[in-house]
C-alpha cells in the first residue's frame, strides 16, 4: 500500500503570553490508502493539535507549525499557499469535529451547508448538488432526506447532527477522513452507531481515516494502527494487534489499566498517577517519567529513542533498551491483554 | 414561513397589554402633575362657586378611572386634548412635528447603519490591527462625546463657519409643498442634524458589531466551514456576518428609543421643528395635554421599535420562529 499522508519531525507550537507552548513536538507517522490510524491520548496530548495542522486550522496568529514535513501525496503541505490549502480542505482531506451541537451553523439550512463543499469543489449546479445532498443524506441514514434537508441544525438530535457532519465531510469524497472526537459529545448507543456508520463509509469510499480519541474502547472498534501520544510525542505506534496484546511503554499500560471493560473483577479503575507535564517548560528526558513507577535513572536525563519492537510496532521507553531490567507490565493489565485476546476470538466487529 | 406568522401575530398581541400599561403610566404623571385643564384658563374674577360647577361639568371631579377612560378613548379617536399655549389641537400641533422627526429619525438610522456597519465588519475582521485600533479610539470618543456638545460643534463649524447647511428650520421659507426645491430643501436641512446625530450614535453599533464578529469568529463551525475548503470572503460573507448581524437586529428597536433621546437636544440645537424640540417647549410653557401627548408617542415609538426588532430578528434568525 501506498504512504497517502506522511508526518516529519512536526513541531506545533503556541505562542501566548506566557512563552511558547510546545503542544507537539517532533512527530512522524504515515497513513496508507483505506487505514484507520487511531491516535490516543489524554487531553493536551498535541493529538489535536495535530490534525488541525495537517489541515492548517490551528487558531490563528497563536499556533504555528515550528518545523517539519507533511506530505499529502508526495507533496509538502506546509509550503501550501491558503489558496491551495482551500482546495485541499473538503475535497481530499476533511474533518468531523467533536460536538455536533455547535458545529453547524444555526442559520444556515442543513442541505445548503452539506451542498456548500460540493458547489465549491466539484463545481455542481444547485439542482445538482441537492440531489447529491439528498444522497449523501440517505447515506448516512438520516431518513426523509428531501424533508430534512431544508431544516435548521436545531431542528435536529445530537446524532442527527453528527450524522450531517459525517455527510459535509464526505461529501467529496475525501481521500483522508479526519475525526476529531467524533463520538465523545454523543451517548453511548450513538456512539456505536456513528462509529459503524464510519467504518461502512469507509469501506464504500476507500477513504482513510485519522482516528482521534481517548476512548480505547473505540479504538478496539475501528483501528488498523493505533499511535499512542504523550505530551507532544508518539511514544508508541503498532498495529492495534500490537498495542492491546503486547504493549512496550509504561504509558500504554497505563491507559489500557485505565479501562473500563465490562468482565473486569477489581473493584478500582487503575488511574496514572500525577498530572501531565506542562508544555511551556517540557521536562528533561522522558516526559512520562514522573508518573512512571517504572523509571529508570537515565529516564530523567535523556529522551528515550524509537526502539523497533516488531516491523509495525515502535515504542519510545528505555526498558526495551538491551541493558534495561526485564519489566513485565502490570498484572491487571497483563489480564486485561489476555482478556482482549478472548475477547478477540468471540467476535465480529463488536467491541 | 407558517410559524413564521404564528410568531409575529402572537408577538403583535402582546403589544395590547404595553399599550394599556403605558397610557397608564403616561396618564397617572399628568395627573400627579399641578393643575388642571381650567387652572391656565382661569379668568381670577370668576367666583370659586362657579369654577366647582365647571369642574363638575367638565368632569375634572370625576374618579381617576373615568377619567381615563374617557382620555384613552378620545386618545384613540385622535383627540388628545387642546394645546394651553397654542390654543389648538394638540393633535394638529404635534402631526406635522412628528412627520419632521419621522424622516430626522429615518435619516439618522440610515446614516448610523451606513456607517455601523462596514465600520464594525472592518474591525472585527481584523481585530487588533492598526486599522482596528483607529476604528474602535473613534467608538471611545463617539462614547464620550455628549450629543448636544458635538451638535454644537457640528453646527458652529458646518452651519455659521463654513455655510454649508441651514442652521434653523425644516425646510426654507416660501418654498411650496411637493415641488422639487421643497424636497431638496427638507433634505438639506435634516441632513446635519441627522449626520451630527447619527456619527454618535453609530459607536454603539460598531462596539456591537466588532465584538460580535470577534465572538463569532471562534465558533466551531467556522471551523467546520474552513474545514470544508470555503473561502475566506465566503466564510465572513456567508457564515460569520448573518450570525454576527442577529444580535444587531435585536438592538435595532432599542436603537429607536435610544434615538428618541437623541432627538429631543438635537432638534432643540438645530431649531429643528420635530416632536422633540416641541416637548422641551413645552414642558418649560408648563403645556401639560402637549407633553403627555408627546410622551405617550415616545412611548409608542418604543414598543413599536421592539416589535420591529422581535420581526426582524425572526426573520433572519430561525430558531426564533419555533417558540
Amino acid at each position: 500500500m501506498s504512504k497517502l499522508l506522511e508526518v516529519k519531525d512536526l513541531r506545533v507550537s503556541f505562542k501566548t503570553y506566557s512563552g511558547e507552548v510546545q503542544a507537539v513536538r517532533g512527530i512522524d507517522f504515515d497513513l496508507k490508502k483505506g487505514e484507520t490510524l487511531a491516535i490516543v491520548g489524554e487531553s493536551g496530548s498535541g493529538k489535536s493539535v495535530t490534525t488541525k495542522a495537517i489541515t492548517k486550522l490551528l487558531p490563528e496568529p497563536q499556533g504555528y507549525i515550528k518545523t517539519g514535513e507533511i506530505l499529502f501525496e508526495g507533496q509538502d503541505i506546509t509550503k501550501y499557499s491558503n489558496k491551495q490549502m482551500q482546495k485541499l480542505r473538503g475535497r481530499d482531506i476533511s474533518t468531523v469535529f467533536q460536538d455536533p451541537m455547535t458545529s453547524l451553523n444555526p442559520t444556515m439550512k442543513v442541505g445548503k451547508q452539506i451542498a456548500e463543499g460540493l458547489i465549491k469543489h466539484r463545481k455542481m449546479s444547485k439542482a445538482q448538488a441537492r440531489e447529491k445532498t439528498i444522497e449523501l443524506l440517505e447515506l448516512v441514514g438520516i431518513p426523509q432526506a428531501e424533508k430534512r434537508l431544508n431544516q435548521f441544525p436545531h431542528q435536529f438530535s445530537g446524532g442527527m447532527r453528527q450524522r450531517a457532519v459525517v455527510a459535509i465531510a464526505l461529501a467529496c469524497n475525501p481521500k483522508i477522513l479526519i475525526a476529531d472526537e467524533p463520538t465523545t459529545a454523543l451517548d453511548v448507543t450513538i456512539q456505536a452507531q456513528i462509529l459503524e456508520l464510519m467504518k461502512d463509509i469507509q469501506r464504500e469510499m476507500d477513504s482513510a481515516i485519522i482516528f482521534i480519541t481517548h476512548d480505547l474502547g473505540v479504538v478496539a472498534n475501528v483501528a488498523d494502527r493505533v499511535a499512542v501520544m504523550y505530551a507532544g510525542k508518539i511514544v508508541e505506534v503498532g498495529t492495534a494487534d500490537d498495542i492491546f496484546y503486547n504493549p512496550k511503554h509504561p504509558y500504554t499500560w497505563g491507559l489500557l489499566g485505565s479501562m473500563p471493560t465490562l468482565d473486569s473483577d477489581e473493584e478500582e479503575l487503575f488511574a496514572i498517577p500525577g498530572s501531565p507535564p506542562d508544555m511551556l517548560n517540557p521536562p528533561e528526558g522522558d516526559a512520562f517519567a514522573p508518573r512512571n513507577r517504572f523509571a529508570l535513572e537515565i529516564d530523567t536525563q535523556m529522551e528515550p529513542p524509537m526502539f523497533q519492537v516488531s516491523d509495525t510496532h515502535y515504542a519510545a521507553t528505555w526498558l526495551l533498551h538491551e541493558y534495561a531490567p526485564k519489566i513485565e507490565p502490570p498484572e491487571s493489565v497483563q489480564r486485561r491483554m489476555q482478556g482482549f485476546a478472548s475477547m478477540d476470538d468471540g467476535k465480529d466487529g463488536e467491541a | 414561513m407558517n410559524h413564521m406568522w404564528k410568531f409575529s401575530v402572537r408577538r403583535m398581541l402582546i403589544i395590547i397589554p404595553q399599550l394599556l400599561l403605558l397610557s397608564l403610566l403616561v396618564f397617572l404623571m399628568a395627573q400627579a402633575m399641578p393643575g388642571d385643564a381650567l387652572t391656565g384658563q382661569i379668568n381670577p374674577d370668576l367666583d370659586p362657586q362657579e369654577m366647582q360647577e365647571q369642574r363638575e361639568e367638565l368632569g375634572l371631579n370625576d374618579p381617576w378611572h373615568i377619567k381615563y377612560a374617557d382620555w384613552i378613548t378620545s386618545a384613540v379617536r385622535g383627540d388628545l386634548g387642546q394645546s394651553f399655549q397654542f390654543k389648538m389641537p394638540a393633535s394638529e400641533l404635534i402631526w406635522n412635528r412628528m412627520v419632521n422627526s419621522f424622516w430626522l429619525g429615518v435619516a439618522t438610522l440610515i446614516i448610523t447603519y451606513l456607517l455601523a456597519i462596514p465600520l464594525g465588519i472592518t474591525s472585527g475582521r481584523f481585530n487588533d490591527s492598526l486599522l482596528d485600533s483607529s476604528i474602535t479610539g473613534y467608538t471611545y470618543i463617539g462614547f464620550a462625546t455628549p450629543i448636544f456638545i458635538f451638535a454644537l460643534v457640528m453646527l458652529w463649524i458646518f452651519g455659521y463657519q463654513l455655510g454649508w447647511f441651514p442652521t434653523s428650520g425644516s425646510v426654507a421659507p416660501g418654498s411650496d409643498p411637493g415641488t422639487f426645491e421643497y424636497i431638496v430643501s427638507k433634505i438639506n436641512h435634516l441632513l446635519l442634524p441627522a449626520i451630527s446625530l447619527g456619527l454618535i450614535t453609530t459607536v454603539n453599533t460598531v462596539q456591537y458589531l466588532r465584538s460580535e464578529i470577534i465572538d463569532t469568529k471562534q465558533k466551531d463551525f467556522i471551523i467546520t466551514a474552513r474545514a470544508k475548503g470555503a473561502s475566506e470572503s465566503r466564510v465572513y460573507n456567508r457564515h460569520i456576518f448573518r450570525n454576527s448581524l442577529l444580535p444587531i437586529a435585536a438592538f435595532f428597536g432599542f436603537e429607536i428609543t435610544g434615538l428618541i433621546g437623541g432627538t429631543v437636544f438635537v432638534e432643540r440645537i438645530f431649531g429643528y421643528p420635530g416632536m422633540g424640540d416641541l416637548f422641551i417647549q413645552s414642558v418649560l410653557l408648563r403645556d401639560y395635554t402637549v407633553v403627555t401627548s408627546v410622551v405617550l408617542l415616545f412611548g409608542l415609538a418604543s414598543i413599536l421599535g421592539a416589535l420591529i426588532s422581535d420581526i426582524i430578528l425572526s426573520l433572519v434568525d430561525p430558531r426564533i420562529r419555533i417558540k
